[in-house]
């Protein structure tokens, strides 16, 4: 028997660590250590019910476990084989309990390519990864194939850059394998920066061999000896579950010099960024990795001709990498058979907002939106109504509810006024303003944006001013022309793909939810409730009952009124803090 | 050559493969705006960025538009250069720069010179939208002796880093901060004193607003001249002369000598006296500095270090100082002319005048920001009274002359005043990179054979390359010289001599690309470098048009040492004429 443990980010800080230790010391107390095995894998996806324990052989899917819990696991399931129910989880629906994830609403409709390791493996047993096909791919390129045959491949499957650029990657990888050089760079870019987005993560963290695998593939085709990943520094985990990978590969001469004995050299090298969205950006990820100011440059060049020390460079996202094992071991008709016509294979999204099932899927391309919302995602949580989804992180868009029947694919999505991009999705509700939103993604671009070209330094600058001044309550009808007309020159004239798409949250939201900019600016109020400016807080002279509390704990004396009299609050003075609202017993006060 | 052939608005043109579209179009008679964009090509610099996004063009077929000055042109292209949507967003983009822009453009020191003002002038921009709500990007204003930098006027063109890290490897800025903050300036935005800056003015020279300026010595000088207690004098840098007329409208390389005379005369000065008889000075010291470390070399002492370096160049000796901390023995121990000339000016001539040096003012005109620093050195003072009290560039001698209601275009031709005012022609060359080295062979190589020289000139020792050697035939001794101009070239030169691969007897490092002519005090040449060019020849026309070409038979200088000094290198001599230098190595530098 094996306890498959979660050990994503996101259930290890709900201690899923400490359940493995617990697990442990449990079964060694009854003495099972010969029969119960505990393994810590990757993300298994459903953030929304981690942390996440599951039981081979029989598949049962526990949630939200909690260390106390590790004694009952042991001793009903491991011990006695009665499942512990009460950890089971529940279909909201049918109010069952669903036993084995397969039948989950969350589960049923992903197909997990690039993820297809995570919550299976432990990702610092490279037995493990072996054990599921892992490695066979190379030793298939190397021993059967030549350079021209596995980019052919890879052309064939018809496989797309994961990272938001949906650029072919065969083609990527023709180009590249083209160019002639003394010396050639594969890079992964692992330098995930889309607020909210944490599939590359989950696939580093969860089963980092398959990106290494990939690369040394690469690396083969387009005859490059070394790869670079360059990892964003605030994911130590998956640094950690990289440095022991490399380690191991080595140590099995996976990696290195005379790959399993072909002769071909690969090596692998980690290289940290510094807290930098936008070397993100292929061009910047190379100029920070040479020391330089991580800056865009112009391209053409492009890296495939002249990137890493001027050496032909071909740079891959994570996602993109971690498919390139299974194409070579299944066949490109296999990958073909799964998507649309032009985006083939899955992608990975990571789901969050205001939805029931918060998590990582990965879904063919084709799949709805209405079924990732409301099937896979459970539909939206509190029984609120869905507004919004927004994909493609501070460079996508909002698709509303006329987008929720497109099949997602890289160009439907464009041509709805969004983008892919790296896969992050966040669902919005009629709590959300779509103002706020643009802001707060414009607001994020601001920070972010390398201050080389005038359009992303300054325009990005007085795009947020703009939404700000709306959001203050100060907007103007000339003010949405304007904002409209800036969007447009940037994303016209800025140098790399920040400033080009930073933009875009604002336009979107501008196209698809124009009544909200014209209720701020004209109207002066904010329906979901969300711009504290253009809110009031009233006391409701029915429920006051004047005992003084509110006033007492106003820190700016905003509230009069005589004791056992209906209160008044003074909006000039109110600073919006909420600490009326606290106070009053009584339910007398509201945000209008 | 290869060539392609590309539509640029409607028009057919062929260019060599590699042409970017800017020049292409600039070909065709097409001027695309550019801001950031500079070539100097004469120089080999090229400051490309493509950061301010002014010279966008619309190509078909390109979603985005184009910057022409780092695209280069495709077979078949069709470009379009002022199309609606391009004017829009150039118009949008110079709004955008403009609204981070102080708004002092009345006093401004560029103002009038200034290609942000130009170019918003061109564009007719007439407002700028949405300033009361725009924030704008500050910084603290930087004095440093030479240079004031004010940097909230930055746009980030990149020139100055351009020029201080790639042409003269200062490395004293660079670009800090990210997004609407990023500026270039020192590291961790520190003042230019703490920074290994030279002042050469470089970066000053370059600037294409107010961000960089010099510190403007004239209402001191204009002070000085209505203190009837003082007796000024003036002395003008040979570079001076071929370039004063550019600011009153003549042809580059027009030799103004005769009214930049008339000119001071007229404002007051109370004596016209030229660097160039201290340059002659500065030979004679040189000169017998050369052939007696040459001798004693010869002779076989080892303790004596060659090559000798010229000294002349304030910016050079900064660099050497910060640098080559191990090598402070090696230059020419002979002051720069400016200083011999005021040594000798408040000594000499203060005893033929029967004044005392606190009542005599030295105020010299230079082609050079770093002189304003020179002066101000306290080991060029004597009990606190400096040796040259005020430097003025040429920018600011033309200034003075049009404050002082002078028609400089009406002067009529006069002469300096004796004795500090009659020079060789191998003086005036000392403006021009190589003029030092070739003026000091003149007369080392009279001193050391005891026979005329077979020929005056030393075309060999002359040119633009950054770096050049050559052997002088000294009756048979081969004497073999080297010069750089540019602390780029400087560098390499040095590093030759630091590792012992060289073998010059003698060295001429010029800080400034071009020599004295190119220096940063000069008219601007806003990205035209064949002024520099055309400086250089009015140099070399000036020293052929003079009766006497060598500084040993300058007939004041025979009479100062028979008057005064005595002779090169005597006691007098070393105690006036001579200096020394300091360490300004790499030091721990903590910010707490």
């Amino acid at each position: 028997m094996h306890l498959l443990v979660c050990g994503g980010t996101g259930c290890r800080a709900s201690s899923s660590d400490l359940i493995v230790d617990r697990l442990k010391a449990e079964i060694a107390s009854n003495g099972l250590e010969n029969d119960v095995q505990v393994i810590m894998t990757g993300c298994f996806g459903f953030c929304e019910k981690g942390p996440i324990v599951k039981v081979l052989p029989d598949n049962t899917f526990y949630t939200q476990v909690k260390p106390e819990d590790a004694a009952e696991i042991v001793r009903e399931h491991a011990l006695k084989g009665r499942k512990v129910t009460r950890l089971l989880y529940t279909d909201p629906v049918k109010k069952e309990h669903v036993s084995d994830s397969k039948h989950m609403g969350f589960y049923r409709k992903q197909i997990r390519i690039a993820l297809r390791n995570c919550g299976f493996i432990n990702p610092e047993n490279i037995d493990e990864y072996i054990a599921r096909d892992g490695y066979q791919a190379l030793g298939k390129v190397l021993t059967e194939m030549d350079p021209q045959k596995t980019i052919d491949i890879i052309k064939k499957s018809g496989l797309r850059g994961r990272g938001g650029g949906g650029f072919p990657t065969g083609l990527k990888w023709e180009i590249a394998s083209k160019n002639k050089a003394d010396q050639k760079y594969v890079v992964c870019n692992a330098d995930e920066g889309d607020p909210g987005a944490f599939m590359d993560r989950s696939v580093l963290e969860g089963d980092p061999h398959s990106v290494l695998e990939a690369m040394a593939i690469c690396g083969y085709s387009i005859g490059a000896s070394k790869g670079l990943i360059y990892i964003r520094a605030e994911y130590p985990l998956a640094i950690k579950r990289l440095k022991v990978a490399i380690d191991q590969a080595h140590e099995y001469g996976l990696l290195g010099n005379d790959i399993m004995g072909t002769g071909f050299n690969f090596d692998i090298e980690l290289r940290y960024g510094a807290g930098a969205f936008v070397c993100g950006e292929e061009t910047a990820l190379i100029h920070s990795m040479e020391g330089l100011r991580g800056e865009p440059t112009n391209k053409p060049p492009f890296p495939a001709e002249s990137g890493y020390l001027g050496k032909p460079t071909n740079v891959n996202n994570v996602e993109t990498f971690a498919n390139v094992a299974p194409i070579i071991l299944k066949g490109a008709e296999w990958y073909t058979s799964i998507g649309t016509e032009k985006s083939k294979g899955t992608k990975v999204f990571a789901l969050a907002g205001k939805i029931n099932n918060v998590g990582l899927i990965e879904v063919p391309m084709g799949t709805t939106l209405r079924e990732i919302i409301f099937e896979i995602g459970g539909g939206i949580r509190n029984g609120k109504k869905f507004k919004a989804v927004q994909t493609g992180g501070p460079s996508g868009g909002c698709l509303t509810e006329k987008h929720l029947d497109i099949p997602i694919d890289f160009d439907n999505l464009v041509a709805a006024g969004s983008m892919m991009g790296s896969g992050g999705m966040i669902v919005m509700d009629e709590d959300d303003c779509m103002v706020s939103v643009a802001k707060f993604y414009l607001d994020f671009t601001v920070d972010e944006s390398c201050g080389k070209c005038t359009p992303c330094r300054v325009g990005n600058k007085r795009l947020s001013e703009l939404l700000g001044k709306i959001t203050d309550g100060n907007g103007e009808l000339e003010d949405l022309e304007r904002l409209r007309n800036l969007s447009n020159v940037i994303k016209d004239t800025a140098l790399c793909g920040l400033g080009q798409t930073s933009p875009n949250p604002v336009l979107s939201t501008l196209d698809n939810f124009y009544d909200e900019y014209l209720s701020h600016v004209v109207d002066k109020k904010c329906k979901a409730g969300r711009c504290k400016s253009l809110m009031q807080y009233v006391i409701d002279p029915e429920a006051c009952v004047g005992c003084t509390a509110c006033a007492r704990n106003c820190p700016v004396n905003a509230i009069s009124g005589e004791r056992k009299k209906p209160h008044e609050i003074n909006t000039a003075i109110c600073i919006k803090c909420g600490a009326c609202i606290e106070k009053c017993k009584f339910d007398a006060i509201s945000i209008k | 050559m290869e060539t392609v052939k590309l539509t640029i608005d409607s028009k057919q043109v062929e260019v060599p493969k590699g042409t970017t579209i800017y020049k292409a179009a600039k070909s065709m008679g097409i001027d695309i705006p550019v801001l950031c964009y500079m070539d100097l090509h004469d120089l080999g610099v090229e400051n490309k960025p493509a950061g301010c996004r002014i010279c966008v063009v619309e190509i078909a077929g390109r979603r985005n538009l184009a910057p022409s000055c780092s695209t280069v042109c495709m077979e078949g292209m069709e470009v379009k250069t002022h199309t609606t949507r391009v004017i829009n967003a150039r118009r949008t983009v110079m709004e955008l720069l403009l609204s981070d822009h102080p708004k002092d453009c009345l006093t401004c020191p560029k103002s009038g010179r200034c290609d942000l003002q130009d170019m918003s002038v061109r564009l007719g921009i007439r407002e700028i939208p949405g300033q009361e709500f725009a924030a704008m990007s500050t910084y603290k204003k930087d004095f440093s002796p030479s240079i004031i930098r004010d940097v909230d006027k930055c746009i980030m063109c990149r020139r100055c880093e351009t020029m201080c890290n790639q042409v003269q490897t200062v490395g004293a800025l660079s670009a800090v901060n990210r997004g609407f903050m990023a500026v270039v300036a020192p590291a961790f935005e520190q003042d230019l004193v703490k920074s290994p800056c030279t002042y050469c003015g470089q970066c000053v020279a370059v600037c294409p607003t107010g961000a960089l300026t010099e510190v403007d010595h004239t209402a001191k000088v204009i002070r000085a001249l209505a203190d009837p207690t003082k007796t000024v004098m003036v002395q003008t840098a040979p570079a001076v002369r071929a370039a004063l007329g550019e600011e009153f409208g003549l042809e580059p390389g027009t030799l103004v000598t005769g009214k930049m005379v008339s000119a001071l005369r007229k404002i007051g000065f109370n004596y016209i006296f030229d660097t160039d008889f201290a340059a002659d000075l500065t030979i004679m010291e040189e000169g017998t500095e050369l052939l007696d470390r040459l001798t004693r070399h010869l002779n076989g002492d080892k303790s004596v270090k060659l090559p000798i370096l010229t000294s002349c160049c304030p910016a050079w000796v900064n660099f050497f100082e910060h640098n080559y901390t191990d090598m402070l023995d090696v230059p020419s121990s002979a002051k720069s002319p400016q200083q011999m000339f005021g040594a000798i000016a408040k000594s000499y001539f203060a005893e033929k005048l029967g004044k005392k040096r606190e009542d005599l003012v030295v105020v010299s005109v230079m082609p050079c920001l770093a002189k304003k620093y020179e002066c101000q050195r306290d080991e060029f003072k004597h009990e606190g009274n400096p040796d040259v009290d005020l430097s003025l560039s040429t920018r600011e001698l033309a200034n003075l002359i049009k404050q002082f209601n002078i028609n400089f275009m009406e002067l009529p031709d006069e002469d300096f005043d004796r004795p500090l005012g009659e020079s060789t022609g191998a003086a005036v060359i000392f403006g021009a990179t190589g003029g030092v080295i070739e003026a000091a062979v003149r007369t080392a190589y009279e001193l050391h054979t005891k026979k005329a020289l077979p020929r005056v000139d030393f075309t060999e020792l002359r040119g633009m390359d950054g770096i050049r050697t050559a052997t002088i035939d000294f009756d048979g001794l081969p004497i073999k010289i080297g010069i750089a101009h540019g602390l780029g070239n400087a560098r390499k030169l040095l590093d030759q001599v630091r590792s012992g691969q060289a073998d010059f007897h003698a060295i001429e490092i010029m800080a400034c690309p071009g020599g004295c002519i190119g220096g940063g005090g000069q008219p601007l040449h806003h990205g035209d470098s064949s002024i520099i060019k055309a400086r250089m020849a009015a140099i070399y026309r000036e020293d052929a048009g003079k009766s006497i070409r060598k500084s040993h038979e300058n007939p004041y200088i025979i009479q100062l040492y028979e008057e005064f000094l005595g002779k090169p290198m005597s006691e007098k001599s070393h105690h006036l004429l001579h200096t020394q230098y300091f360490d300004k190595g790499k030091k721990d530098i903590y910010i707490k």
